[in-house]
């Protein structure tokens, strides 16, 4: 059986027959091609797969496809726009904040919701916000530091 | 901007792709008509298979075809082990990569599905029957050994996989009968399960026409696959191309080849089409190599003023159900040789009995041995010092070995290359202010509060090594590296080389390597590696070797390129060659420095070879085979600052500083990364990581859910500082730096822990020092379990 959606990912609409078990992560991966979101567990607890639902972050591994169905869709190769690079993107470069890269998609979105809820996060609140991302490289710091100076930049006004 | 760049901390050019989700993992790529394979894992620790049904998952929508262990015999040889540890009497127990008759841990392979889609394949694995008779199982490597334990392999007496020593020095017997006092401990190094973000995965695409199989594969070691799959699954090494496309990580569970790889190509030669396998998350707890597993037993003998005079261990190391690729040598020759750690320790000896367990194989884990040997010696001095009530940092000063620049011995065998132990601790001490800190913590237990402070002060062995010293410890390849390096007619670079990072940032360092030595922008460089088709020849990214060696090779190679253009040059110039200067990019004849050429312009010419000297070849490119004349040792000093909540048993690890020599940093901003990262991996040893098997052999922990990674939230930011003691036969000084600080922070950590609860009697906490284990070791060391 399968179900029609129509899912608009990076602005642009889909319209797909999906399976009722499909998961959202899947279908943006194995239908769409869009393989810059990752899956790094199965429980939903590493935050690899991290997007943007309809403006807020969601780990899509544990959103099924029709449940999107109708909703907006921001992942990593959508997040800069018509920039070349979004903040939070240029500071993770700037401050060294990943290694493998694997984490860092899910990593940057979810950082992207951190500083939406809160635009001038403590170091603190950054560690309390990006808890439920994992990352076995980094140990967190430079992530952290990426995050502060996305923060500044923003509330600087170049974004 | 060029020959500075060397020691800069510029921004790695790996980052762009993996920012905006451009890089390609081995899941990320699919051929046209790719086909998935799913595993049937065993749900025992150790069953008889009396049979298997698959006619259901046959014809099962979607399904293409099915194996069972008999339908690979002949087709896919035993999973190798690689490494002979020799004069251990090393027995290697057949590891199919298809289980025949007996499963031997959860997890292991029983039956495999290939099918049109993922989703399909693995509805098909739920109507596979298959009829089980459990087995007893054992699962601690001290149990394994004792008489009467159940059996892993009919061939196999008592479990036991090797037996090894190490002896040296003085005589053992002697230096305890005749100590002043001696120190012991049990340790249990727990096992831990690497968790590299990326699980693992295999693409095979076999053409029948050509004999040809490509395999893209989440490995550290492309080449050593390579070799070995031509071995396993028969397809000639000439015809057989691995690559390693982006790696999310590997941390030592990527060095192994695995039974789920060999699978995959199979299949793909089988049915003539591309097959991708990738793990899940629970398969990759089950299946993905796991680290450490350790009982030890542990005593330091020492005059009444402090002086080591011996140390002896016994160590028994769980191996797991069967030997992984680089397995036995991880407990032993990168564990026992380092038993001196940075102490002039007179006479040493370790028993090291590596056992079968019904558990996942135990491999490399960030660092392999040397964590392990660290927390021996640094919790013994730490021990020595509680016995004689001296401050530990005054033990670690009266045992330093002296400074040495240019080698000293110890009695394990090893030269340690360079080092100034006492240097790196004195730093530590003056960044920490410990003086302060220690007079901050006898005030805070007037208090009733528990802050303690926990030193480790450690020497590592990597850039491994010498092929020579590979082949007469057992170890079935080389350890040299290569490295091309092409100059195309712009003057743009390439880079070849045999070496494959995944996190690293090699891609920027290897850049900035040709930019010190030639003069060109690190942006006119690209970095190739993790194609057995298009890179030299190398062993791998492990043992923090990529930059130890890899990087050698690149540095002799660059100078080759010097060295002939410098002829040409001279020709160009008309001067003599040993009239000619060098200096960033530019050859000049000397006192002359108008008359010049640069680097590109020598490029240039040489590729279209208009006018050479007499006898040079055309082109400028340079291959080097890099073989170490020995080992690099990148010490240093750690300090982690805890406060006990006794109430709670709750640990807050309040400060770690960590003092690190490597050498020369190429990247400072790379290297304090690996620092970080390190540390906080070995951190997560000591308070919350263990990899938890019940007495059945079921493993409790086989999610993120139920096994503790460091999170964010749970760490304070590292203060990094760094000496540069350069290593002498390193062309550019180098060390490496990968796993100096898991190599170091996990007995900083305990010390510390040890340190905070002194004053309410607690001597010992088993490890991860969770709140319970922590509440309950005061509970009883107050009298009140």
């Amino acid at each position: 059986m399968t179900i029609p959606v129509s899912i608009t990912v990076n602005g642009r609409r889909y319209d797909r027959e999906v399976e009722p078990r499909l998961l959202l992560v899947h279908f943006i991966r194995d239908v769409l091609g869009l393989t810059g979101t990752k899956v790094g567990c199965d429980t939903s607890q590493c935050g690899s797969c991290t997007i943007l639902l309809d403006g807020v972050s969601a780990k899509a591994c544990t959103c099924l496809a029709v449940q999107a169905d109708g909703a907006s869709v921001t992942t990593i190769e959508g997040l800069a726009g018509d920039s070349e690079l979004h903040p939070l993107q240029e500071s993770f470069w700037n401050k060294h904040g990943l290694q493998c890269g694997y984490c860092t998609p899910g990593m940057i979105l979810a950082s992207h919701e951190l500083l939406r809820c809160n635009a001038d996060p403590s170091a603190e609140e950054i560690r309390h916000g990006l808890e439920g991302n994992m990352c076995r490289c980094t140990g967190y710091q430079n992530i952290v530091r990426a995050v502060r100076d996305a923060a500044e930049t923003m509330q600087g006004g170049t974004s | 901007m060029s020959a500075s760049t060397f020691g800069s901390g510029i921004r790695r050019r790996e980052d762009p792709r993996l920012i905006t989700g451009s890089a390609s993992y081995t899941d990320d790529i699919t051929l046209p008509g790719t086909l998935h394979a799913a595993l049937l894992r065993s749900p025992y620790a150790h069953a008889r298979i009396n049979g298997i049904d698959t006619s259901q998952a046959a014809s099962a929508q979607g399904v293409v075809a099915v194996y069972i262990g008999a339908d690979t015999e002949g087709e896919i040889a035993p999973s190798p082990c690689a490494w002979l540890l020799p004069d251990s009497g090393l027995t290697i127990a057949d590891y199919h990569c298809v289980a025949r008759d007996t499963v031997r841990y959860v997890g292991d392979i029983v039956a495999v599905v290939v099918a049109e889609t993922r989703h399909e394949a693995y509805d098909a694995l739920d109507l596979i029957e298959v009829d089980y008779d459990p087995l007893d199982a054992v699962v601690e490597p001290k149990k394994a050994a004792a008489d009467g334990a159940p059996q892993l392999h009919a061939e196999i007496a008592g479990n036991q996989a090797f037996h090894w020593t190490v002896t040296g020095g003085g005589d053992i017997d002697e230096a305890f009968s005749q100590a002043d006092v001696v120190v012991k401990e049990t340790i249990i190094q727990q096992r831990l399960i690497p968790n590299a973000m990326e699980p693992r995965a295999t693409l095979a695409s076999y053409t029948a026409a050509t004999g040809e199989l490509t395999v893209w594969n989440t490995t550290q070691n492309p080449h050593i696959l390579r070799f070995l799959s031509s071995l396993v699954i028969g397809v000639p090494e000439d015809r057989l191309r691995v690559i390693a496309p982006e790696v999310g990580g590997g941390f030592g569970s990527k060095i192994a080849a695995y039974p789920a790889d060999f699978i995959t190509m199979f299949c793909s030669k089988k049915l003539g089409a591309p097959v991708k396998w990738v793990e899940s998350r629970s398969e990759n707890y089950q299946a993905t190599t796991h680290g450490r597993d350790h009982v030890q037993e542990i005593e330091l003998a020492a005059t009444a003023d402090g002086k080591i005079k011996g140390l002896r261990a016994t160590v028994w190391a769980g191996m797991g159900a069967y030997l992984s690729t680089a397995a036995p040598g991880i407990p032993t020759i990168l564990h026992g040789l380092m038993l001196s750690g940075v102490y002039d320790i007179p006479a040493i000896h370790e028993d090291v009995y590596g056992l079968y367990t019904n558990t996942t194989p135990v491999e490399a884990y960030r660092g392999a041995g040397r964590p392990e040997a660290t927390f021996m010696v640094e919790r013994l001095v730490d021990l020595l010092a509680a016995k004689l009530g001296l401050d530990p940092a005054e033990v670690r000063r009266r045992n330093f070995i002296p400074k040495f620049d240019d080698g000293h011995d110890v009695v394990t065998g090893l030269t340690y290359d360079s080092g100034n132990y006492d240097g790196a601790l004195s730093k530590l001490l003056a960044e920490a202010d410990y003086q302060q800190l220690r007079a901050e913590q006898a005030e805070a237990r007037k208090n009733g509060r528990y802050i303690g402070l926990g030193l480790s002060t450690y020497v590592e062995i990597c850039g491994l090594g010498p092929s020579q010293v590979a082949g007469a410890i057992g170890f079935q390849g080389g350890l040299w590296e290569s490295a091309i390096v092409r100059f195309h007619p712009s003057g743009k670079v390439h880079v070849m080389i045999g070496a494959s990072p995944h996190g690293q940032g090699e891609e920027t360092t290897f850049a900035q390597i040709i930019a010190g030595e030639l003069g060109v922008s690190p942006d006119d460089v690209k970095v190739i590696h993790g194609d057995t088709d298009n890179t030299p020849m190398g062993w791998g990214t492990y043992g923090s070797r990529t930059t130890a060696v890899g990087g050698a090779a690149l540095a002799l190679a660059a100078r080759k390129i010097r060295d002939k253009a410098k002829v040409i040059a001279a020709h160009l110039l008309e001067a003599a060659v040993e009239d000619m200067d060098y200096d960033d990019g530019k050859f000049f004849v000397k006192g002359s420095p108008d008359s010049s050429k640069t680097i590109q312009d020598i490029a240039l010419m040489a590729n279209v070879a208009w006018n050479m000297p007499e006898g040079v070849e055309a082109g400028l490119e340079a291959t080097t085979f890099y073989d170490p004349p020995n080992f690099v040792f990148p010490y240093g000093a750690h300090l982690a600052v805890v406060e006990v909540d006794a109430e709670s048993g709750n640990v807050e690890l309040k400060r770690y500083v960590a003092v690190d020599d490597c050498g020369p940093q190429i990247n400072p901003v790379i290297v304090e990364g690996q620092v970080h990262g390190g540390i906080v991996q070995g951190i997560g040893q000591a308070l919350w990581e263990e990899g938890v098997y019940d007495d059945d052999g079921q493993l409790l922990t086989g999610t993120m859910l139920d096994y503790a990674l460091p999170r964010a939230d749970r760490l304070p930011d590292i203060e990094v500082h760094s000496t540069v003691t350069p290593s002498p036969h390193h062309p550019l000084g180098v060390k490496g730096i990968g796993e100096a600080g898991t190599i170091a922070s996990t007995a900083a950590v305990y010390n510390a822990v040890i340190d905070a609860l002194a004053p309410l009697g607690v001597e010992a906490v088993n490890m991860p020092l969770t709140p319970e284990r922590v509440w309950r070791s005061i509970q009883a060391a107050q009298g009140r379990n």
